[in-house]
């Protein structure tokens, strides 16, 4: 049962860097690598400042702006130099690594006696529904916004840069400059997970971003093969099924380790999901023709 | 309205692929004309028209329209001024966003795109009495994905798009070129209706030569990057198609 409780709350934890995936990998067609690196950068920041003594708020403030300006860094690279977008964000991420160590000033900073969230959420006796309750309204937050943000004139405009780059020009619309704003808006999000997920288990590593941008791609698809089969189209809804997919993926992570899956295969075996969910609509349909 | 003066582009400069596209092309277009462009392949029609809509720069001339100089304006930046139709026809619309939202970005092609939420009841009222005028069936179905349509229901929907904001210059490269014959037609008079009805200045590159001399109210051929034939509305009506194929017949 705690097993479950910690997944669902790792996996809420995780939802804004999946929402943050869904806006850079469906309304841009983009993959965005940066992820793993402003994920730790999310968390460095966090770590770094906590243990000064800063408060929790400008730790929060101060992550997302260093995962907006990575997401900076990555547009400016793909727009401005022309690079495929896959390639500005794995060098946007090898460049992050030094970034993050030089933050923190060594690869591991534990969080003992720092400020936490904890302290500002005393609504129940156990520290896990207290986690639990403070996540829900994280993640419930990031769907409103993100929700309405789709649905506002700037929202249709940013999903149509994705979609028809000729239209939206003629439109009147810098598709360079959505594309740099849609980066910056993804990676603060990933930020934020890194300073939720910091906070949570106490600790910033250096390596605690390697690989999350699979469990998000993952996460992004697995949720939308759940509405593709209930043919949901609704954007709000299919924000939702992203929200879902994090916390499926966690829980699905975390029946393996529970089935006795050594932790070194880990990485392996999220890879296998991952390619088991863009892979199979594929097998599929050729099984059909 | 939009004049063009001693537009030059060469496309692949300093390699051997270099094309001489536009060649000191001088056009001046009064408010209120349809002007049909003609002429081979690679006479530089759609050359024209993209440096109109500012999809590049020329080399070298300018390009002034109500007298401002837009030369430099990028395209995004033009859009004020100019409302365009493409010859793909899923080029001019959104697949994966609604009809209503892709009208709703369409009437804000002029404007800035804010953080309001904009699709009302009054503007889905509006938008399908505009698509009623189409007689698509698609008046009832504003909440449908355009990536569901048909090529020619999405050329109409661009068409009718174009003109939900102001607009002073309407450009047409090849609008039917994709399009069955029947479906092509039914574009081609929904377009004249439009540009008559709004009073607009409208550009059109076609091949096709009933289209040539039967739409329109002036006709220019390019050839090898130049104007070399200029039939304003009174010449034009005496004009026959088989006249027309012999211009493409001379060298």
């Amino acid at each position: 049962m705690d097993f479950y409780l910690s997944a669902i709350l790792l996996g809420l934890a995780y939802c804004g860097m999946g929402l943050g995936i869904y806006i850079t990998l469906r309304i841009f067609n983009i993959p965005d690598i940066t992820t793993d690196g402003s994920f730790t950068l999310g968390a460095s920041v966090t770590a770094a400042l906590l243990s000064q003594q800063y408060p929790i708020v400008t730790a929060l403030l101060m992550s997302m702006i260093a995962g907006s300006l990575a997401g900076l860094a990555t547009g400016i690279i793909h727009t401005r130099l022309k690079i495929n977008p896959l390639l500005s964000g794995i060098l946007v991420m090898t460049a992050l690594y030094s970034v993050n160590l030089s933050i923190m000033g060594r690869s591991n900073i534990p969080l003992i006696n720092t400020a936490n969230l904890l302290q500002l959420t005393n609504w129940f006796q156990r520290e896990q529904y207290n986690w639990l309750l403070l996540m829900a309204i994280v993640a419930l937050g990031l769907w409103c916004l993100i929700s309405w943000l789709l649905k506002t004139d700037f929202g249709l405009s940013m999903r149509a840069t994705g979609n028809s780059e000729t239209m939206i020009r003629a439109l009147g619309v810098n598709t360079d400059g959505m594309k740099v704003i849609g980066l910056m808006i993804a990676n603060a999000l990933t930020a934020l997970s890194g300073f939720l997920v910091c906070q949570f288990q106490q600790f910033a590593d250096i390596n605690m971003g390697i690989g999350i941008v699979i469990f998000g791609l993952g996460a992004v698809m697995m949720g939308e093969s759940l509405l593709n089969a209930l043919r949901i189209q609704s954007i709000p809804l299919r924000l939702a099924g992203v929200i879902a997919g994090c916390i499926l993926f966690r829980i699905i992570i975390g029946a393996a380790l529970t089935f006795g899956i050594n932790p070194n295969w880990l990485k392996l075996v999220t890879a296998v999901i991952v390619l088991v969910v863009v892979g199979l609509p594929n097998i599929k349909r050729r099984a059909g023709n | 309205m939009l004049n063009l003066t001693h537009l030059k582009k060469h496309f692949n400069k300093g390699t051997p692929n270099e094309v001489l596209a536009l060649d000191d092309c001088t056009l001046t277009i009064e408010k209120g004309e349809f002007v049909l462009l003609v002429g081979s392949n690679g006479s530089g029609k759609s050359t024209l028209l993209n440096l109109v809509a500012g999809t590049y720069f020329p080399d070298e001339g300018n390009i002034f329209i109500e007298g401002t100089d837009v030369t430099r304006l990028k395209d995004y930046q033009r859009s004020k001024f100019i409302a365009r139709v493409f010859q793909d026809p899923m080029a001019g619309t959104a697949a994966d966003l609604s009809i209503i939202d892709n009208f709703r970005l369409a009437a804000l092609r002029t404007k800035r795109k804010t953080f309001k939420t904009g699709v009302n009841d009054s503007f889905k009222m509006k938008v399908s009495d505009r698509l009623s005028i189409l007689e698509l069936g698609l008046e009832n179905k504003l909440d449908t994905l355009v990536g569901k349509l048909s090529g020619g229901q999405r050329q109409a929907l661009t068409l009718l798009m174009s003109v939900m904001d102001e607009s002073k210059i309407l450009l047409l490269d090849e609008p039917t070129a994709a399009l069955d014959p029947k479906s092509a037609e039914k574009i081609m008079k929904i377009a004249e209706k439009v540009i008559q009805e709004l009073n607009l200045t409208a550009m059109l590159v076609t091949h096709n030569m009933h289209y040539a001399v039967s739409y329109g109210t002036r006709l220019v051929m390019l050839q090898q990057g130049q104007v070399i034939k200029d039939y304003p509305s009174v010449l034009k009506e005496k004009l026959l198609v088989t006249e027309l194929y012999s211009w493409f017949e001379r060298p």
